[in-house]
């Protein structure tokens, strides 16, 4: 019942986060900047407004090239409602702590709808 | 078309005859295959998706801990280097040496990508991108010569060139678990997506189209029995009648042999007239 295509296609990583974060993804070399000076991740400082992150999120979510959308907690928390109406499998948005934010596992909107599975489920 | 058909409820407008019994019968054996096939297809999947949702739970711990590891050796860079070495990074990026290239598989008809890492060593501005964690780990040794000049000479210090190696190397690991959940993650979604769909078809065969079909054929054999039933009681009235009628027949032929045993044959004229039924035997008799 399982067969292996192959197709060549690669795709990128992206980060949203902050400076820290997206530095040391940028260190492990997923950072692309395209002909036309569109990078792959942003950096969300404290006064970067909402709906910047908003539009970035939507950005990254609706590219091509992206396969991975590398989210830190507290930006994704920002914009819950649209991280959480997200169901689309490609690209698939991933949340990480940060740095000087706290890391609570059952925030995340993945965690949530598994949670909510196996409660089902049980 | 009378609803008093059998089964009652909800069926399909159809001419209750031969033809489409068999018919409906055909769609209805059709459908209960198509429902057990649909079941277990949402068996199998439901399997596959309940070990991804473990394996998604466990990979979400584990790359928070990689993550939060990966920051502090950030951290630890920054304190040696020194917070410029940020912008060093920010400012030297080109092409992405980490990407991720596809293969799918198939789950019960269901495709679904699987993501592989692919490294790719480029020779441009970012060196201490090249990939470094293939066996050599986190020490000098790991690192080719001129990787680590490259990183002394960011930094200026020998420590700090090492520091960030094992930061690139921590965040690297950090991207690879990152790739692998995000695998089981899309894997997660696609299958969630695709049991509620065959879900939601088992259920509509289950409820809908197989009780319809069901009360289709009742209905059908309902009526057929009924017209049979109609058919054979027509049968039975006009055996009834004919029988009656060749009983009265033979009666009366053998009230006119009777008669006319005793009486001229001109005298029975007036009963043949009365009686129109006897009169082609009469007839018939006559001329015999």
């Amino acid at each position: 019942m399982q067969s292996h295509t192959k197709t060549k296609q690669t795709k990128l990583l992206s980060v949203i986060g902050d400076e820290d974060t997206v530095c040391g993804f940028l260190l492990a070399g997923i950072g692309e900047v395209s002909q036309n000076k569109e990078t792959n991740y942003f950096i969300v400082k404290k006064d970067t407004p909402v709906s910047a992150i908003e539009e970035t999120f939507k950005r990254f979510t609706s590219r091509e090239d992206i396969a991975v959308v590398i989210i830190n907690q507290f930006v994704a928390e920002k914009i819950r409602e649209l991280v959480h109406s997200y169901r689309a499998p490609i690209p698939a948005v991933l949340e990480i702590p940060s740095k000087d934010q706290p890391y609570d596992l059952s925030q995340d909107s993945t965690v949530k709808r598994v949670r909510q599975m196996l409660g089902l489920g049980a | 078309m009378a609803s008093s058909g059998g089964g009652g409820g909800d069926r399909l407008q159809v001419v209750p005859s031969r033809m489409t019994l068999t018919q409906i019968k055909g769609r209805l054996s059709g459908a209960n295959k198509g429902h057990s096939m649909l079941k277990k297809k949402s068996d199998a999947l439901t399997v596959r998706l309940r070990s991804i949702l473990k394996q998604v739970l466990e990979r979400k711990n584990q790359s928070g801990d990689l993550c939060r590891e990966a920051l502090i050796s950030l951290a630890v860079a920054k304190y040696i280097v020194g917070e410029e070495f940020k912008v060093h990074i920010l400012e030297n990026v080109d092409k992405s040496s980490l990407k991720v290239s596809f293969h799918s598989e198939n789950i019960a008809g269901v495709t679904i990508p699987l993501f592989d890492k692919v490294s790719m060593d480029q020779d441009s501005t970012e060196e201490y991108e090249k990939d470094t964690n293939d066996g050599g780990g986190v020490s000098n040794q790991g690192l080719s010569n001129h990787q680590f000049h490259s990183f002394v000479s960011l930094s200026g210090l020998s420590k700090g060139g090492q520091q960030i190696a094992t930061c690139s190397e921590n965040f690297r690991k950090a991207a690879d678990n990152l790739i692998s959940l995000a695998e089981l993650q899309t894997c997660f979604t696609l299958l969630d997506e695709a049991v509620k769909v065959t879900n939601r078809r088992v259920n509509a065969l289950e409820n809908v189209v197989i009780p319809r079909l069901e009360n289709t054929v009742a209905y059908i054999i309902s009526e057929l029995d009924e017209l049979e039933r109609e058919e054979f009681f027509r049968l039975k009235l006009v055996q009834n009648w004919k029988e009656r009628e060749s009983k009265s027949a033979q009666e009366e032929r053998e009230r006119l042999e009777r008669t006319s045993q005793g009486f001229s044959s001109f005298e029975s004229v007036p009963q043949r007239v009365v009686d129109g039924l006897t009169l082609n035997e009469e007839d018939s008799d006559i001329i015999f």
